[in-house]
């Protein structure tokens, strides 16, 4: 996903990398004078570029999200279930007998910035894993890091899929198993065959929509009677409603992002469209948007996710308890929290397979890991480095939170689909 | 098709007024003072906060007012953004008016210092105004036409506004002083007036205006640390494309861009749209680099 962009954030794109760069610069070398922590037990296993951070009784983690900048809206949530994940492995012994300490670096919503922090993480601190990223533009801004240096990353968002790397392992869910499966059930439950698609202006929309047309277009024999994308921060939508109006298709389905998001379900609902007149389903609103958004301005409209906060299972019940001790209990958890807190377990479960920190180990260990504990049940992890899930629908209510109508199969993984390029 | 025809005429005035209120307060603070104030959209996203604020005092402790808050949020929008612009202008902008493009920097890190400020106080995450009933839903003169509601307050927000600033610049002792000053700096001053002081207000009433505009735009856009900097483009382009100088041409500006936009936005996609508006604003600032409407004045 993406954000919107802004004078003041293209402004800071030029001027920002500068003093970062300094300051990472002047941090990198006052702390590497200090010294990598410890001495490195003797079965601490090489790294290309140096040892990793890791004695008898620690290993080191990064975390690397914006905590500042346009993107913080987003990636709070990401930030706060990776070290509640951690705080519970720690709590529960620790991986392989070390407890895990957080390095967390601020990506400041700058891709440059990731990029920057990443070398410092697997450079300087010589992390055994890397949590972070949000968009994909800021993983694709670190991908090059991570292959050079041989570091590992946890990806938690869902995305466009048309991307697997050795280094990376994705927790969210790719394009097609958040699309097709939504599409089918809204064509059968809905008798929906007309479909107008409509996204923010960027990758992540544009893959997801042709996606979503071919599948249309293919298999449910249906018609895409608009697509229709606007700017990144675009915040009229009068003219896109009435279109709607005008094409009276059976289905909006709606890609928009940030401030956009916002701005276009406020005058949905303005312009008389509502789910009594109008059947909407989303791929981009999970609880965190709703917060923006206003429940009573979502209500009745579908979303189509892994995860909602109200899952009603054991696992999901201990996990909303422990986020909202920890953080409060007005927090709400969208789906890519949940999938940022698979993260740490996912890559536990990896450790203590292989029984070695090694990066190389770690990835030739994890297809093939199950997680029954998962908040959203049961996920495994495919040879292709994503996750095997569900899909769920949500109907929006007034509260802000989803009401799960549907659950489908588990869903292999397909980030790189044939007949949908 | 006919109730879509009117419908669209009416998203069409419905984002003139939009524009027109988002760029009223800078239309002020640049077109008449020359101050390029980049952190004006920070100004609007005081009134949203603003506008949060008042919602959530009256859910928890004043029910009586989840009806009227809104209205009382414009107010203390206009209040409280223009208290802070009394701040700005005194310890920051009134140092740098004869170096304007310092004032660009030093606006533009004010900006992302009140965005951090946003954040740290309020949360990164968006948040929500509960908007009370009448304000959200539509007008149905027909079964077919659908008025926003929001977009009627917009309108008539944006009407008298707009009206208070002509009748204050043009009718009032106070709006005689400004233009003086504005338009001749040394000869206000050596005329009597306090032009230090005049400075001061205008600024501080460009942001109470911007306050203003922030707390309406809650009821048709997001409310987030960032959410004032998605207008500050568009409300540079109206003024700038309007001629800097002129009320006239903002309102002028702003009505040919967004009929424009509205247009054609209709006709093809909405990054298309932008495409075409924008080279067309290029196209006549090429031919009119002072803008639609120039004041005519001795130099």
């Amino acid at each position: 996903m993406s954000h919107p962009r802004t004078i003041s954030q293209c402004l800071a794109v030029h001027a920002f990398p500068v003093v970062l760069t300094l300051v990472a610069c002047l941090l990198g070398c006052s702390k590497g004078s200090s010294g990598s922590s410890g001495t490195p037990s003797s079965d601490a296993p090489m790294m290309a570029g140096g040892k990793m951070a890791l004695t008898d009784t620690e290993v080191v983690v990064g975390q690397l999200h914006s905590a500042t900048g346009t993107m913080a809206i987003s990636e709070t949530g990401s930030i706060e279930a990776e070290r509640l994940a951690i705080g519970q492995i720690n709590d529960g012994g620790g991986i392989l007998g070390r407890k895990i300490r957080i390095i967390q670096e601020d990506g400041a919503s700058d891709w440059p910035t990731f990029a920057e922090k990443a070398k410092k993480l697997l450079e300087q601190d010589h992390v055994a894993s890397v949590f972070g990223c949000w968009t994909s533009a800021s993983r694709k801004a670190v991908l090059p890091v991570f292959e050079k240096d041989n570091g590992l990353l946890y990806y938690p968002t869902f995305y466009e899929g048309l991307e697997q790397s050795k280094n990376v392992f994705y927790t969210g869910q790719e394009a097609t198993q958040q699309i097709l499966a939504g599409l089918d059930w809204i064509h059968k439950t809905k008798n929906a065959n007309t479909f107008f698609l409509i996204g923010s202006d960027y990758i992540w929309p544009r893959t997801s929509n042709k996606i979503a047309r071919k599948h249309i277009e293919n298999v449910l024999h249906g018609q895409v009677l608009g697509e229709e994308y606007y700017p990144l921060g675009h915040t009229q939508f009068g003219s896109l409603i009435n279109k709607i109006k005008e094409a009276k298709p059976d289905v909006v389905y709606a890609i928009v992002v940030g401030g956009s998001n916002v701005a276009f379900y406020k005058q949905l609902r303005a312009a008389g469209v509502t789910a009594e007149n109008q059947t909407l389903l989303t791929i981009s609103v999970t609880e965190d948007e709703m917060l923006g958004i206003g429940g009573e301005n979502m209500v009745g409209f579908y979303a189509a996710m892994k995860y909602f906060q109200s899952l009603d299972n054991e696992n999901n019940k201990k996990f909303v308890a422990a986020f909202k001790a920890k953080y409060g209990p007005n927090s709400v958890i969208g789906d890519v929290t949940q999938a940022a807190y698979l993260g740490p377990w996912l890559w536990k479960a990896a450790v203590e397979k292989a029984q070695s920190f090694d990066i190389d180990k770690v990835v030739a260990a994890s297809p093939g890991i199950e997680l029954t504990t998962a908040p959203e049940g049961y996920v495994k992890i495919d040879p292709n480095h994503h996750l095997w899930s569900k899909l769920r629908i949500g109907l929006a209510q007034a509260d802000g939170q989803f009401k799960v109508v549907y659950e489908s199969g588990l869903i292999q993984p397909n980030p790189f689909p044939k007949g949908y390029q | 098709m006919m109730a879509i025809w009117v419908m669209q005429a009416f998203t069409g005035l419905s984002n003139f007024s939009v524009l027109l209120l988002m760029a009223l307060g800078l239309a002020i603070i640049f077109g008449q003072m020359g101050v390029i104030n980049m952190a004006h959209g920070e100004f609007l996203t005081i009134g949203a906060y603003t506008t949060y604020g008042l919602s959530q005092v009256s859910d928890r402790w004043a029910p009586w007012l989840s009806k009227s808050y809104f209205l009382l949020a414009v107010v203390v929008a206009f209040a409280l953004a223009g208290l802070v612009g009394l701040a700005v202008e005194y310890f920051m902008v009134r140092h740098l008016y004869r170096r304007p493009l310092d004032t660009l920097l030093a606006t533009w890190g004010l900006s992302l210092i009140m965005q951090q400020a946003f954040r740290s106080a309020f949360g990164a995450r968006e948040v929500s105004a509960t908007l009370p009933a009448w304000l959200m839903g539509s007008v149905k003169p027909t079964a077919t036409i659908d008025i926003p509601i929001n977009g009627l307050v917009v309108m008539g927000l944006t009407t008298v506004l707009t009206a208070l600033v002509f009748v204050g610049l043009f009718r009032t002792r106070l709006g005689i002083d400004v233009r003086a000053t504005m338009q001749n700096r040394s000869m206000a001053s050596a005329a009597g007036i306090n032009t230090g002081r005049i400075d001061r207000f205008t600024f501080a009433f460009g942001c109470g205006l911007a306050g203003i505009a922030g707390a309406a735009f809650t009821t048709i856009g997001s409310t987030g640390p960032t959410s004032g900097s998605l207008y500050i483009v568009d409300t540079f382009l109206v003024v700038v494309f309007g001629g800097a100088q002129s009320l006239l041409g903002t309102i002028g500006s702003a009505f040919t861009i967004a009929q424009t936009q509205a247009a054609t936005e209709f006709f093809m996609t909405g990054s298309m749209a932008k495409v075409v508006t924008l080279s067309a604003v290029i196209l006549v600032l090429m031919v009119r680099p002072q803008g639609l409407f120039a004041l005519k004045m001795r130099r």
